[in-house]
């Protein structure tokens, strides 16, 4: 019965919670390094894969790093619909900019088509160029699914309105149904579609069954997933919401008139 | 005391999931793909395994009026390491199923050795008493894993083994094998064939 004393109980817990505490810390610390150095090259390699510069996932760090030296990161301000110098391309985390009440925009309910509440001010997008000329853009874009939020990535042509890929790389969606988002040939089926009507709208729609390509409007239709038409509606709602006038459709817009000109 | 016996009855004789009915709750979440059963299954042979050593090297200084906290915050701190390490070392896979890795905190299995056994038995039988049990959940979850992720999207470990419809093969997965209440039929189809096999396991009427 020696052990149920108070004195004994104390002691046996702070031990406990010590020697738990500094196993915990340890691990935690000895791997963060590795972790951090985990997760950049995994966006990378995402945005890499969106943007159609590897052609599998199943490359060394070496060759990622490679070809991410062709990507330009830049900061733009969505108020101004331009790119912003105050802030960082590097160390700027949207996500968490979205989160911190004195960083972000509440979104008006109304408005807000991806369900998301708030968003960051600066929104993020990357660049490729070839010579002077941009080839390629990649925005960020996140909003509700079913079960989760979707983050993803949108890859657009140099006329900043024909879809060059797309990929989510986080997202709890069922696997096999709303899951499918992550197929391959879904996903290819976004390349080519336009993202705005003549009149500068977004207009995206991912459509239930298959789309008809003798529809004139088939260029801005997407087949929807079979069994998943909630996740379809969060996808369609989230593209188009990343795309309106007060997120990155300023900015693209003015693309748009510099590349018809 | 024998140490094959302590190591494999759990396996079938005495199995965690399927006589004890623990741990059901993660068989069912993570076994939609090979991939995750793998990983989750080394994740839980580990924590049971490790959780029953340093459960064992302390009870005869354990208070037993704390006694339950203090195996919590052991099995605790075993799984945030474990987690640690996956991020670091498999961070695909582990990105997918963090949440999940966090749960095995919950996992009954983990702490009903804990309390059944460690506290009473020495630390290297404790260890493989653990070890045993986490083979005998890994056992489950891969029979489940296996023919959800078959039947659900035709595929093992992420490769396609039946073409898809959608692809221009044949294959229509079923949807049901995708949500958890597949697991419940596959986990009662496998506790039917394990007791046709071993007749002990029936519960008297």
């Amino acid at each position: 019965m020696g052990n149920d004393s108070v004195a004994k109980t104390l002691t046996v817990a702070t031990l406990l919670c010590l020697v738990c505490s500094i196993l915990v810390s340890l691990s935690a610390i000895g791997l963060r390094e590795r972790q951090k150095e985990n997760k950049a090259l995994d966006e990378k390699k995402n945005l890499l894969l969106v943007a159609g510069l590897l052609d599998s996932d199943d490359v060394s760090r070496e060759e990622i790093l490679k070809a991410y030296e062709a990507v330009e990161t830049r900061v733009i301000d969505f108020e101004r619909g331009d790119f912003t110098t105050h802030i960082d391309p590097e160390t700027y985390d949207q996500e968490r900019a979205s989160r911190n009440p004195s960083e972000n925009h509440t979104i008006d309910p109304e408005e807000d088509l991806a369900g998301i509440k708030t968003r960051a001010r600066y929104g993020k997008i990357y660049i490729v160029r070839e010579g002077e000329e941009i080839s390629l853009i990649v925005i960020p874009v996140k909003g509700k699914g079913l079960w989760s939020t979707l983050y993803g990535l949108l890859a657009l042509g140099p006329d900043a309105n024909t879809v060059s890929g797309i990929g989510f790389y986080a997202h709890g969606e069922t696997p096999g149904l709303g899951g499918e988002i992550d197929n391959p040939s879904w996903q290819a089926l976004w390349k080519g579609k336009k993202i705005y009507d003549p009149e500068g709208h977004p207009v995206v729609r991912v459509i239930k069954g298959q789309v008809n390509p003798d529809n004139p409007e088939s260029i801005h239709q997407i087949d929807g997933l079979t069994g998943a038409t909630v996740t379809s509606t969060g996808v369609e709602n989230l593209i188009n919401y990343w795309h309106e006038e007060d997120q990155y459709g300023t900015f693209l817009a003015k693309l748009r008139e510099s590349y018809e000109h | 005391m024998n140490i094959r016996k302590t190591l494999f009855d759990p396996v079938f004789k005495n199995n965690p999931i399927a006589l004890q009915i623990l741990g059901i709750c993660s068989a069912l979440a993570v076994t939609t793909r090979m991939e995750s059963v793998l990983v989750m299954s080394v994740a839980v042979v580990l924590v049971t395994g490790f959780s029953g050593l340093s459960v064992s090297l302390i009870r005869s200084v354990v208070p037993s009026s704390i006694r339950i906290i203090v195996m919590m915050t052991i099995i605790a701190s075993l799984v945030i390491i474990t987690d640690q390490i996956l991020k670091a070392f498999v961070y695909d896979i582990a990105k997918s199923m963090t949440v999940y890795i966090g749960l095995i905190i919950t996992n009954c299995i983990v702490m009903g050795r804990a309390e059944a056994y460690a506290m009473k038995n020495p630390p290297l039988m404790s260890f493989l008493d653990g070890i045993g049990n986490g083979l005998g959940y890994s056992l489950i979850l891969i029979f489940v894993g296996f023919f959800r992720e078959l039947a659900g999207s035709g595929q093992l470990f992420g490769h396609t083994l039946f073409m898809p419809a959608s692809e221009g093969g044949w294959f229509v997965g079923n949807g049901m094998a995708l949500l958890s209440p597949s697991a419940f039929f596959l986990i009662g189809l496998f506790i039917w064939g394990l007791r046709t096999w071993k007749k002990d396991q029936v519960e008297e009427e």
